[in-house]
């Protein structure tokens, strides 16, 4: 090792860990342990969703038309698109392309601002035609009332999966402030990988909140 | 030692993960009865095994207690999808 080496590695490894080997290997197992208490977040709303999917398959079959197909599908593609920019971030900040590593994050910004706004162009609309689960939820069916409960699933599910969305993008942003200080080298970049987990995990969690709310029925509108 | 992915791989995963959101999105147009709902999914944990393992690095990872977790978070959410489902699926008085 060189001295520059080992002044960064001194700066960048915990007194309490031998080696960066070592550091890197434990924040992504604790990374790991925190993404597994997200399952189990997700999962329970997974289980209540196939629940009444199983009892009321009509009611869900309904309210699947009102999903706005289109609006879905583009989100997801959005969505996959800023999972590679950010995967491709981590790879620039793991051979230590600075610049690039800012670039990369700020374009997965926009990639999850681009998913926000339609995100919100969606529940307007579902807002204005009567959708949104409360009094004046109003949806011509034989069984209004289990509509509603797919609507509520259906906002339950994305309202929370929006918010991780603005939590990923708050995150990512805070990583973008300290790469364009140069803060992390191909030694020290842990927060970056860490972020790129969350983020990717988001992506993992709408990977099946699409098929299972939008593509339910083949009337698409 | 730290794997470090080319680009190309993750281009090329970038590519599959869209056709198949092109194809989930397509045979949705079909009316393929109940396999809907089984193609969709099987489609959807194609895309998400891709995410984890190459996005999420699960295929590089060395450390054999890292996977542990992984696993046993994974087969948790089984137990809960699944356990569940037996119980709501065999309430034969209903």
């Amino acid at each position: 090792m060189s001295e520059s080496e080992i002044a960064t590695t001194a700066q960048s490894l915990r007194h309490h860990f031998s080696d960066l080997e070592q550091q890197r290997e434990a924040s992504t197992m604790g990374m790991w342990v925190f993404l597994i208490t997200e399952i189990m977040f997700f999962g329970g709303m997974f289980a209540a969703y196939l629940i009444y999917r199983f009892e009321y398959y009509n009611a869900w079959l309904e309210g699947s038309q009102h999903m706005e197909f289109w609006f879905g599908t583009i989100n997801t593609a959005v969505l996959i698109c800023s999972s590679l920019t950010m995967a491709l971030a981590v790879r620039a900040a793991q051979v230590g392309q600075k610049k690039m590593l800012v670039v990369l994050l700020l374009v997965t910004i926009l990639f999850g601002l681009g998913f926000m706004g339609i995100k919100g162009v969606e529940y307007h609309n579902h807002w204005v035609h009567h959708e949104f689960p409360s009094s004046s939820f109003q949806v011509e069916s034989a069984d209004p009332t289990h509509v509603e409960m797919f609507f509520i699933l259906y906002f339950t599910m994305t309202g929370f999966h929006a918010l991780h969305v603005l939590i990923g993008l708050g995150a990512v942003g805070f990583i973008a402030y300290y790469a364009m200080k140069g803060r992390y080298t191909a030694e020290y970049h842990n927060p970056v990988e860490n972020v790129g987990l969350y983020w990717h995990f988001v992506d993992l969690v709408w990977i099946y909140l699409y098929p299972l709310l939008y593509l339910i029925s083949r009337r698409h509108v | 030692m730290e794997h470090i992915s080319p680009k190309r791989t993750y281009v090329g995963i970038w590519i599959i993960l869209m056709c198949l959101t092109a194809l989930t999105a397509g045979v949705s147009f079909i009316d393929l009865g109940p396999l809907n709902t089984a193609v969709a999914l099987l489609i959807a944990t194609c895309k998400g095994l891709l995410v984890v393992l190459f996005f999420m690095h699960v295929k590089y990872i060395s450390e054999k207690t890292t996977m542990l977790v992984i696993a046993a978070g994974f087969f948790w959410l089984l137990i809960l999808l699944l356990l569940s489902m037996t119980d709501y699926l065999s309430r034969a008085w209903k």
